[in-house]
């Protein structure tokens, strides 16, 4: 099989069949889910039933309903968290490579203070202080995961602005958004990529972390690291709740660094190559 | 000479690359003492030839057929330890980057001690001694610590000398040289080319001297073999191809080097379009890179700035487009003055210099087509529609003798003398009347090099534009400019109308420069030197 004249191979595929299911899942949960995730239908810790593919949870909701809505919170989530980031720190990385001199200088000395608290501990301290909405949680997240973006986007850009036709644009008079987004951005594209996807796995388990830890997605929604947290202490009564979220969070980081790592050796291969 | 003293045989050698025959049917033989030069274009298959030798392909290549016989040996057929033990004390490599090919953090007695040593053919003193003898005999300065020194704390051409210090080390029957002066500077050129001469002579051995350059490879060799897409178009003497090629493509490549001068005097008065006078600059941390240079182009004008690395020419482009702001001085552009950072000028006065590059792959957008790339400056400065950019993008391709079907290509699509072709047209695409130069045919083999500076004379007859160009190279300056300066240690040594800079009296240095052009002769090399001594 080939995608762009590119071979894909196995893991690559089986990857892309994960992140394909899990997508489905997320965008077709209200139609998919037999029951609302906040409904209750049967008794705390139901065992899997013909009704109840996957079992009950501790308050009699269907597990596999809130598996799904689950999906759509937990990957809905680490996608805007990760493009936002991606997008404030490609700008900025950008912006202090072409700019050099004091902006550079600026722009990296904050990310170091930032980068040097950690991120973890940052976020507990914004997000007590500002409450745990959901748009607070996604640009408190993404700011955090910018801040290794623009380590990227400024190391990759240092080298492209370094190029003759990138100092040809500004010769021209060309302003800062043209080079950022018509000289250095293609031949900065396949790196980008390949660190997207494995960005938007760690700000996956970020997520799930928080939730665990109670200051992430707030009850009674469903997102898949706080039903790791609720079910947990079933795990030693022979429940097999908690085995689900956990195995979804698992398979899908897997899936997605299959995918991931498939980028980045067709990027090491170089441009165009079919081998 | 006798049968025993061929030190190697090559016989039909193909080299493939997959489907691709990168060399084919090759064959040559080298005896003890003999130099074959290799000569040819970029993917002439010169250096697979080199490495052959060794018994080495790069990456993805294969040896497809043929022999290679050292010593009674076929090596092709040798293991994976027997290669190893020809490598270095049979046949040693001499590569054309020597500041890339040293360790940066070792001496150089370490790596040139290193080959005798790890062959178990010397002791650890024996092979410094070694080393001193070799530097002494390549004349490095104070050959007894020389090697103590790391590669970063000598010039140039003595790390260049050096390394064939390394590659004679373990005494090999065959020396590889691949293009190993293309990097350095005509005067150093000299002293490196002399110095390898010498030591060849002195150890008779065998020698493969890889080059584009038939001048430099007249001065050093007894044979010379003519090749092109990797097949052989001719192999003779040295005297014999030099003075009675027999195939076209090497009489073109001979022809090309004892042209006649053909001086453009130019009678366009008029005020100054550029004038750059008394201008100051450096880089953060370094002395003056630019010190009081001063110059004037006028309208039509091509005014050559000529000078080896380091003498500051590039520094200079980059002050007048403004990438570099000067600390002193006063640049105008017909009559305005121009800010000292690019910042501070108008987009008009942006318009008006544009600048050609020597590596036109990275002056290229690889991203982009050639409609993007010339287009751009038309639809950025005077804001034409899609329509009329695309129209006047075909008439540039037309004027550059490029098919318009390559408007939708990409640069990877492009040779490297149809990418500088683009970068010309870009810069022609916005009207400008001051190009400035960098070197542009450096980096393009000698025949392709010439159709673009006939290119750039054409235009400037036809659109008066005029240039600033920026080269090491004086046989281009003779054909291409009106006016010269000649640069050393940032300052003008020399200027005025070429006739005057190249014709006696010279000023000392013009001389050295002149006298270090590589001539198409066998003897050359002594003439120069003993003028020298």
């Amino acid at each position: 099989m080939r995608l762009y004249g590119h071979r894909v191979t196995w893991p690559a595929a089986l990857g892309m069949v994960i992140i394909a299911v899990n997508l489905m899942g997320a965008i077709g949960a209200p139609w998919l889910a037999p029951f609302d995730q906040a409904e209750v239908v049967c008794e705390a810790w139901d065992d899997p039933s013909a009704a109840h593919w996957l079992g009950c949870d501790n308050l009699g909701r269907d597990l596999l309903s809130r598996l799904l809505f689950g999906a759509r919170m937990s990957i809905g989530l680490s996608l805007l968290i990760t493009t936002l980031s991606f997008s404030i720190g490609i700008v900025a990385g950008f912006t202090a490579a072409i700019a050099k001199g004091w902006v550079d200088t600026a722009l990296s000395r904050a990310v170091d203070l930032m980068l040097a608290m950690p991120s973890l501990i940052f976020a507990f301290v914004v997000l007590s202080v500002l409450g745990t909405d959901i748009p607070v949680l996604v640009v408190t997240l993404a700011c955090l995961d910018s801040t290794r973006v623009f380590r990227l986007s400024r190391a990759l850009a240092m080298n492209i602005v370094a190029l003759e036709y990138v100092e040809v644009a500004r010769l021209r008079g060309e302003g800062l958004w043209w080079i950022i987004t018509r000289e250095v951005l293609p031949a900065a594209r396949a790196p980008l990529i390949a660190e997207y996807g494995l960005r938007f796995s760690f700000a996956f388990l970020f997520v799930a972390a928080l939730s665990f830890l109670g200051l992430g997605i707030q009850p009674p929604d469903a997102d898949w690291g706080s039903m790791v947290r609720d079910y947990r202490d079933m795990i030693n009564l022979g429940v097999s709740a908690p085995f689900w979220p956990a195995g979804a969070i698992a398979v899908l980081t897997i899936g997605v660094n299959f995918v991931v790592d498939w980028l980045l050796a067709i990027q090491s291969r170089g441009h165009g190559e079919n081998a | 000479m006798s049968v025993s003293d061929i030190v190697l045989e090559v016989d039909r050698l193909r080299v493939a690359a997959g489907a691709a025959v990168l060399v084919d049917d090759v064959s040559f033989t080298l005896r003890r003492g003999a130099v074959i030069g290799l000569i040819g274009e970029s993917g002439a298959g010169k250096t697979t030839i080199g490495l052959a030798c060794l018994g080495y392909t790069r990456n993805g290549c294969a040896i497809a057929g043929g022999r290679i016989v050292f010593r009674g040996q076929d090596i092709l057929t040798l293991s994976a330890a027997g290669r190893r033990a020809l490598r270095g004390p049979g046949v040693a490599y001499i590569a054309q980057s020597a500041a890339a090919s040293f360790n940066p953090a070792m001496t150089l007695f370490e790596q040139v001690c290193e080959i005798p040593v790890r062959h178990g053919l010397m002791t650890a003193a024996a092979a410094r001694a070694v080393a001193v003898g070799l530097f002494r005999e390549l004349d490095l300065p104070d050959p007894e610590n020389f090697g103590r020194r790391y590669p970063h704390q000598v010039s140039g051409g003595q790390l260049q000398r050096a390394m064939a210090a390394m590659a004679m080390a373990a005494r090999p029957d065959i020396l590889v040289f691949d293009e190993p002066t293309t990097a350095l500077d005509v005067t150093t050129q000299v002293e490196v080319l002399a110095a390898f001469r010498k030591l060849i002579r002195e150890h008779r051995t065998a020698a493969i001297y890889i080059t584009h350059d038939l001048a430099v490879v007249a001065q050093i060799a007894d044979d010379i073999m003519v090749l092109r897409h990797g097949r052989m178009i001719e192999h003779g003497t040295a005297e014999q191809i030099l003075q009675a090629p027999r195939e076209d493509y090497t009489r073109r490549l001979v022809a090309e080097r004892v042209r006649g001068h053909s001086f453009v005097a130019r009678a366009d008065g008029g005020a100054a379009l550029l004038s750059v006078r008394d201008v100051v600059a450096s880089y953060a941390t370094l002395p003056r890179v630019i010190d009081g240079v001063s110059l004037e182009v006028r309208r039509g004008d091509t005014l050559a700035v000529v000078g080896e690395s380091g003498s500051g020419k590039s520094t200079l482009a980059r002050v007048i487009t403004g990438l570099l702001p000067r600390e002193a001085g006063e640049i105008r552009l017909g009559g305005e003055v121009l800010s000292a950072g690019l910042g501070g000028r108008t987009l008009e006065q942006k318009r008006r210099v544009q600048m050609i590059y020597q590596m036109p792959d990275v002056a290229l957008n690889p991203h982009q087509t050639v409609l993007d790339i010339i287009g751009r400056p038309i639809g950025f400065y005077f804001g034409r529609s899609r329509g009329e950019i695309r129209a006047r993008v075909l008439e540039l391709l037309r004027m550059m003798d490029l098919p318009e079907s390559f408007i939708d290509r990409t640069p990877g699509e492009l040779s490297g003398g149809q990418k500088q072709r683009v970068g010309i047209a870009r810069a022609l695409a916005a009207e400008p009347d001051l190009i400035v130069c960098d070197e542009v045919t450096s980096a393009l083999d000698q025949l392709v090099g010439e159709e673009i500076l006939l290119l750039l004379k054409r235009l400037q007859e036809e659109l008066g534009v005029a240039y600033l160009f920026i080269t090491h190279d004086l046989g281009v300056v003779k054909r291409i400019a009106n006016k010269v300066a000649v640069m050393l240690k940032g300052q003008i040594v020399a200027g005025g109308e070429t006739e005057t800079v190249f014709a006696p009296p010279f000023h000392s240095y013009t001389a050295l420069l002149l006298s270090s052009v590589p001539e198409m002769r066998g003897d050359w090399l002594d003439e120069v030197l003993a003028r020298r001594l």
